[in-house]
C-alpha cells in the first residue's frame, strides 16, 4: 500500500470513494505522522479523535452507499485562528490560552459537512501578525525544509506557518490558512505549496478571529492546484452572518479546471521588479513567463503605478483595523484575565493585556492606535484609504488588458529563524508582493516554481479579476504542470 | 420668540439649548444580533455571541432597525440618506464588550429635520416654533454595571449591549426650559405616532443628553456644557434650569463656563461635572470594516414612506379644519397616541349610532372624551373597571343625550353606572329612570300649573323683566323633578309666556 501520507486531498477523497483504502486508515496515517512531528511545532493543540470521528462517519456514510462529500475522508489542519467548537481556539495569543469556544466557525463547519476531519490547531504568528511564525505565545514553527548546508532552524512563512509546514512535511494533505497581506501566500511560497486566497467576502470571516476585517480571508494551502480547488469550493459560500460576505453562486472550480491559455492575457507589472529582490525570484518570474507563454497565453506588460504605496497603506489600514478588533481581549468575559490585589478596571486592562499580547500584537495596537488618534487620523488613516483605492484602480486597469496577473510571492526564499528580528520593517517588506493584492481584495495564488541555489522553494504568484478564482487557479495549473516542482524537505523530525 | 431670561446680577441673559434624545428603537431583536430585547428580563438572559462580543463574531444590520429609524426621519421631514455608515467609537469599558460602539458619525441615516412645538401661554410658548433637528444616527446601547451585588466587584449585564438606539441631535433652537419640555414631549408623540420608540422614559427606552449656554441677548454662543442621560421631561427642564443659573452665576462672578460633561442628580434637581473636556475621550472613530455602507434602495424607502400613519400635526390640523374642533381639544386629543385612538374609535361608533357625520358629532365626542368621560373615570377611582367603558357604551349614552333622552347630569350618571356594572345603558337609563320627559303633554302642565300660581311674576315678565325666564324655567324643572328635557321646557315657555 502507498504511504497514505504522500496523497493529496484529491487522491485521497478519491481512494476513499473508490475503496482503495478507509477513511480511517488515512485518518490513522496522519494521526500518527502529526504525532511524530513534535519538533516542528506546527500544531498547538492535535485533534486525533475529531478527525477518527470523522473518518468513521464517512466510512459508514460510503458502506451505507451515501453520497460523499467533496471532502470526504480527508483529515486537515485547521489554523488555530477559526473558531472550533469544544476545542481551544487562541489565535496563538496567551490572552486567549484555554478558550474554547461554544461555536463553530462557518468555513471549518463547511469543512467538516463536506466530510473532512481535524487532525489539530495549526500555529501560527500570534493573532495572524507576522510573516515567519516568530510571534506565537506557543512558540516558533519550524520550516520542514532546509538550506543546503545548513542545520539552520528555516521559517515556514506566516502567519499561516503551522499550515505551511504541515503541509509541507506530509502530516497534513491539506490546511486552512487567512491571508490579510499575504498570510497564506508567502509561507506557501516558502515551503513549496500551493495556497490560493479568494476574492474578499468569498469565504466568510464569520468566526475567524479577526485581525483586519476588510482584509482577511480564508483559504486553503493544499500540495497541488487541484487540491486548492476542491478544498476552496468546499469553504467557500455566502454567510448570512457576515455582512461582507459575497452574496454570489460558488462555481464548480475543480472541474472547470483548464490549464490551456489560448486566448489569455498574462499581465507583467513592471513596478513589480524592485530593488531587493533576489535574482533567483526574477529569474522564477522569467521562467513562469516562458511557461505561461507555452500554456497558449500571450504576455503583455502592464502597470500598477502605486505599487509602492501598498506596503505602507497596508501597514496603517491593518494596525488601525487590528487596534479595534483585539479591544475586546479585555479580561472581562473570556480569555486570561490579570488582576492584581486591589486595583480597578483600568489596572485590570492594563494587567491583562500587556501579559496576554506578545510585542507584535502590541506593537500593531500602538500603530493603529495612533493613526485612528485625534489630529493624526487624516494624515494616516483616510491618506491610506485614498492610496487603497488607487492601488485597487491600478488593478482594475491592468485587467483591461489582461486575464491574470504574474509576478513573485515574495522577494526573497525562506530565511533562518531568528534572523530578521532586528528590524520589524524588513519583516513587512516580505509581503511587498502579497499586499497590493490584498488591499485590492483579489483573488490571488501562490504556486510553488522551483527551488534556488540553496535548495529551498521558491513560488509564483498569480492575482486575477475579481471573482475570478477559476482564472487564477487555471494559470497556477498551467505552471504547475510546466514546473514539475517535486522537491521535497528531508525528513529530519 | 421666547422671552425667558435670567435676571442676574449684572442684567439678563438668554439660555441657549440643544439636546441629543436617545430613544431605543421599538424591534424584537437588536441592532446587529438577533438577540431579543424586552425590558426587564434576568440578567444576561438576552446576550447573543455577538453582544458578548466573543472572538469572530460579526454584526450584521437588522432591518427592521433600519426601517423604523428612517420611517422616524420621515416623520420629521428630515433628508433621508440612501447612502450612510458605520463607524467605530472606540473605548474602553466593562458594559462595552466589543470595546467600541457601533454609531454613525460620519454619515448619518438621517439628515436635517425639523419639528414644530405649539404655542402654549400658559407653559410661556408664546407662538408656534420650529426647531431644527441636526440628524438621526443609529447606534448600539451598551451594557449595564451593576455595583450592588458584591461588597468587592462589579457585574455586568449585557441584555442591553447591543439594542438599537436612535440618537436624534436638534439645533440649538430652544431657549427655555418650556421650549425643551414640549420639544420632547412633541418628539415623544412622533416616535410614538410612527411606532419606532415606545417613549417609556422610566424604563429607559428615551433620555436626553441636555447641551445648555446662555449668553446676553443678542450675542454669539456661550461655551456649552453637555448633561448626560437624564430621564424625564421634569428633569430636562430642572437640569436646563439649574445648569443655566449656575453657568450666569459662574461667568457674573467673573468666572469662565468649562466645556464639560455634566451629571444630572434627579434627587437635588443640580448637576455637577463628570469630566473636563481635557479627561475626554479620544473616540478614534472609523468605518466598520465589519459592515459595508448601508444603501437604501427606492422600494424600502416607499414601503417606509407608504407605512407612516397620519402625523400629530397633520391630525391637530384636521380635527379643527374638518371636525371643527376647538384648537385646544384638537392639541389635546392628538398629543398621545392612546387619546387619538379612543377618540377616533368612539366618534366613528357614535356617529354611526346616531346616524351623522362625523364632524356633526365630533365636538360632543371631543368634549365627552376629554372632561365628561375622565372627570366621571377618576371621581369613581377603584370601584369603576375601565374595561366597561367600551365604544359601544360610551356611542349610546352619546346618541341618547344627542336624541334628548338623558341629560347631561344623566349622562354621567349611565356612565358611572355602566363603569361599575357593565350593564347595558339604554337598559340603565329605563330601568333607573334616568330618562328626561320630552313628552309636551307633561311639561305643559307643568307649565300652566307654574303660570297659574305665579301671577304676579308672570305679569312682571311680561312688563318686561326677562331675567323671571329664569325662575320659571326652575320652577318648571322642580315640579318634573329634573327629568324634564330642558329644550322643550325652554321653547314651550317662551311660547306660553309670550
Amino acid at each position: 500500500m502507498t504511504d497514505l501520507t504522500s496523497l493529496g486531498v484529491k487522491d485521497i477523497r478519491d481512494g476513499v470513494r473508490g475503496g482503495s483504502f478507509t477513511a480511517r486508515e488515512v485518518a490513522e496515517a496522519f494521526n500518527t505522522a502529526v504525532a511524530e512531528a513534535a519538533a516542528l511545532n506546527a500544531f498547538i493543540v492535535t485533534t486525533p479523535d475529531h478527525a477518527l470521528a470523522a473518518a468513521d462517519k464517512v466510512d459508514a456514510a460510503r458502506a451505507a452507499g451515501e453520497e460523499l462529500g467533496r471532502m470526504a475522508g480527508v483529515p486537515i489542519g485547521m489554523k488555530d485562528l477559526f473558531a472550533t467548537h469544544g476545542v481551544q481556539t487562541t489565535a496563538a495569543s496567551h490572552i486567549l490560552e484555554g478558550f474554547e469556544p461554544r461555536y463553530e466557525s462557518t468555513v471549518s463547519q463547511k469543512l467538516w459537512d463536506a466530510g473532512a476531519g481535524m487532525l489539530g490547531k495549526l500555529n501560527l504568528d500570534q493573532f495572524a501578525m507576522g510573516s515567519s511564525n516568530e510571534t506565537s505565545y506557543f512558540g516558533n514553527v519550524t520550516s520542514p525544509w532546509k538550506k543546503a548546508g545548513s542545520n539552520a532552524a528555516m521559517s515556514p512563512g506566516g502567519s499561516s506557518g503551522g499550515s505551511s509546514a504541515a503541509v509541507a512535511a506530509r502530516i497534513a494533505p491539506a490546511a486552512t490558512g487567512t491571508d490579510t497581506g499575504g498570510s497564506i501566500r508567502q509561507p506557501a511560497a516558502f515551503t513549496g505549496i500551493c495556497g490560493i486566497k479568494p476574492t474578499y467576502g468569498r469565504c466568510s470571516r464569520w468566526g475567524i478571529v479577526a485581525f483586519a476585517s476588510s482584509l482577511d480571508q480564508a483559504g486553503p494551502m493544499a500540495r497541488s492546484v487541484e487540491d486548492c480547488a476542491i478544498m476552496l469550493g468546499a469553504m467557500a459560500g455566502f454567510d448570512p452572518k457576515d455582512a461582507t460576505s459575497l452574496q454570489m453562486d460558488v462555481p464548480d472550480w475543480e472541474a472547470a479546471l483548464n490549464s490551456d491559455l489560448r486566448g489569455k492575457k498574462v499581465g507583467i507589472p513592471r513596478e513589480y521588479r524592485m530593488a531587493g529582490t533576489d535574482q533567483a525570484i526574477l529569474d522564477s518570474w522569467e521562467q513562469g513567463k516562458a511557461w505561461l507563454k507555452d500554456a497558449g497565453a500571450e504576455i503583455v506588460d502592464v502597470s500598477l503605478p502605486h505599487t509602492k504605496y501598498a506596503l505602507p497603506a497596508y501597514y496603517i489600514v491593518a494596525p488601525a483595523e487590528a487596534s479595534s478588533n483585539l479591544a475586546r481581549y479585555d479580561g472581562v468575559r473570556y480569555g486570561m484575565r490579570d488582576l492584581p490585589d486591589g486595583v480597578g478596571l483600568q489596572d485590570m486592562y492594563a494587567a491583562t493585556r500587556a501579559a496576554g499580547f506578545g510585542d507584535e500584537v502590541k506593537r500593531r495596537i500602538l500603530i493603529g492606535t495612533y493613526v485612528l488618534s485625534a489630529g493624526f487620523y487624516d494624515a494616516y488613516y483616510t491618506q491610506a484609504q485614498k492610496v487603497r483605492a488607487l492601488v485597487a484602480r491600478d488593478f482594475e486597469r491592468a485587467f483591461e488588458q489582461c486575464d491574470v496577473i504574474l509576478a513573485p510571492t515574495t522577494p526573497t526564499a525562506s530565511f533562518p529563524l531568528g534572523s530578521m528580528n532586528e528590524d520589524p520593517l524588513t519583516m513587512y517588506l516580505n509581503d511587498v508582493f502579497a499586499v497590493p493584492a490584498s488591499l485590492a481584495g483579489l483573488p490571488a495564488m501562490s504556486v510553488p516554481a522551483t527551488v534556488n541555489a540553496d535548495g529551498l522553494p521558491l513560488g509564483l504568484q498569480l492575482v486575477g479579476r475579481p471573482f475570478d478564482e477559476q482564472g487564477v487557479l487555471d494559470a497556477g495549473l498551467a505552471i504547475q504542470e510546466r514546473a514539475g516542482f517535486t522537491a521535497m524537505p528531508d525528513k529530519w523530525w | 420668540m421666547s422671552n425667558y431670561r435670567i435676571q442676574g446680577a449684572t442684567g439678563e441673559w438668554e439660555v441657549v439649548i440643544g439636546l441629543e434624545v436617545h430613544a431605543q428603537v421599538t424591534s424584537n431583536s437588536k441592532l446587529f444580533s438577533g438577540a431579543a430585547t424586552a425590558f426587564g428580563a434576568e440578567p444576561n438572559s438576552q446576550v447573543s455571541l455577538v453582544d458578548a462580543a466573543m472572538p469572530g463574531m460579526l454584526p450584521v444590520p437588522n432591518r427592521e432597525c433600519i426601517r423604523q429609524a428612517v420611517r422616524t426621519g420621515m416623520a420629521i421631514e428630515a433628508q433621508i440618506n440612501a447612502w450612510s455608515r458605520f463607524d467605530r467609537k472606540n473605548y474602553f469599558y466593562a458594559d462595552l464588550p466589543q470595546g467600541y460602539q457601533i454609531s454613525q458619525l460620519y454619515h448619518p441615516l438621517v439628515g436635517e429635520g425639523s419639528l414644530l412645538i405649539e404655542a402654549d401661554e400658559k407653559a410661556g410658548i408664546p407662538e408656534d416654533k420650529v426647531i431644527g433637528i441636526e440628524r438621526i444616527h443609529v447606534e448600539q446601547d451598551a451594557g449595564k454595571l451593576m455595583h450592588d451585588q458584591h461588597p468587592t466587584m462589579s457585574y455586568v449585564d449585557l441584555n442591553r449591549s447591543g439594542v438599537a438606539l436612535m440618537e436624534i441631535v436638534s439645533k440649538p433652537d430652544m431657549r427655555s426650559p418650556a421650549e425643551a419640555g414640549a420639544y420632547v414631549r412633541k418628539l415623544r408623540s412622533i416616535l410614538r405616532y410612527v411606532g419606532s420608540c415606545d417613549g417609556n422614559m422610566e424604563e429607559g427606552s428615551m433620555r436626553a443628553d441636555v447641551n445648555v449656554s446662555v449668553r446676553r441677548p443678542g450675542e454669539p454662543f456661550g461655551t456649552r456644557t453637555e448633561t448626560k442621560n437624564v430621564n424625564s421631561v421634569r428633569f430636562v427642564m430642572q437640569a436646563i434650569e439649574h445648569e443655566a443659573m449656575r453657568q450666569v452665576d459662574v461667568l457674573e462672578a467673573g468666572g469662565t463656563v468649562v466645556q464639560e460633561t455634566r451629571l444630572f442628580d434627579p434627587g437635588t434637581g443640580t448637576t455637577r461635572t463628570m469630566r473636563s473636556k481635557e479627561d475626554a475621550h479620544d473616540y478614534r472613530y472609523f468605518p466598520d470594516p465589519d459592515l459595508l455602507p448601508l444603501v437604501l434602495e427606492e422600494d424600502f424607502l416607499a414601503e417606509c414612506r407608504a407605512s407612516l400613519p397620519e402625523l400629530p400635526d397633520a391630525k391637530r390640523k384636521r380635527y379643527v379644519e374638518v371636525l371643527g374642533l376647538t384648537p385646544y381639544n384638537a392639541r389635546e386629543l392628538t398629543a398621545e397616541v392612546e387619546t387619538f385612538a379612543r377618540f377616533e374609535t368612539l366618534l366613528a361608533e357614535t356617529a354611526n349610532t346616531i346616524g351623522k357625520v362625523e364632524p356633526e358629532v365630533a365636538t360632543q365626542v371631543a368634549n365627552w372624551s376629554l372632561s365628561v368621560a375622565p372627570g366621571v373615570v377618576k371621581a369613581l377611582g377603584d370601584e369603576g373597571d375601565p374595561a366597561n367603558a367600551t365604544a359601544a357604551a360610551q356611542a349610546a349614552i352619546l346618541a341618547m343625550q344627542d336624541k334628548g333622552e338623558i341629560s347631561g347630569g344623566q349622562a354621567k350618571e349611565i356612565f358611572e353606572i355602566v363603569l361599575k356594572t357593565g350593564r347595558d345603558p339604554a337598559e340603565i337609563a329605563e330601568a333607573e329612570g334616568l330618562k328626561q320627559v320630552s313628552d309636551t303633554g307633561a311639561i305643559e302642565a307643568a307649565i300652566d300649573a307654574v303660570i297659574a300660581a305665579n301671577p304676579d311674576k308672570v305679569e312682571d315678565y311680561r312688563g318686561g323683566k326677562d331675567k323671571l325666564f329664569g325662575f320659571f324655567v326652575g320652577q318648571v324643572m322642580k315640579a318634573m323633578a329634573g327629568k324634564a328635557n330642558p329644550g322643550v321646557v325652554n321653547q314651550l315657555l317662551k311660547d306660553k309666556l309670550g
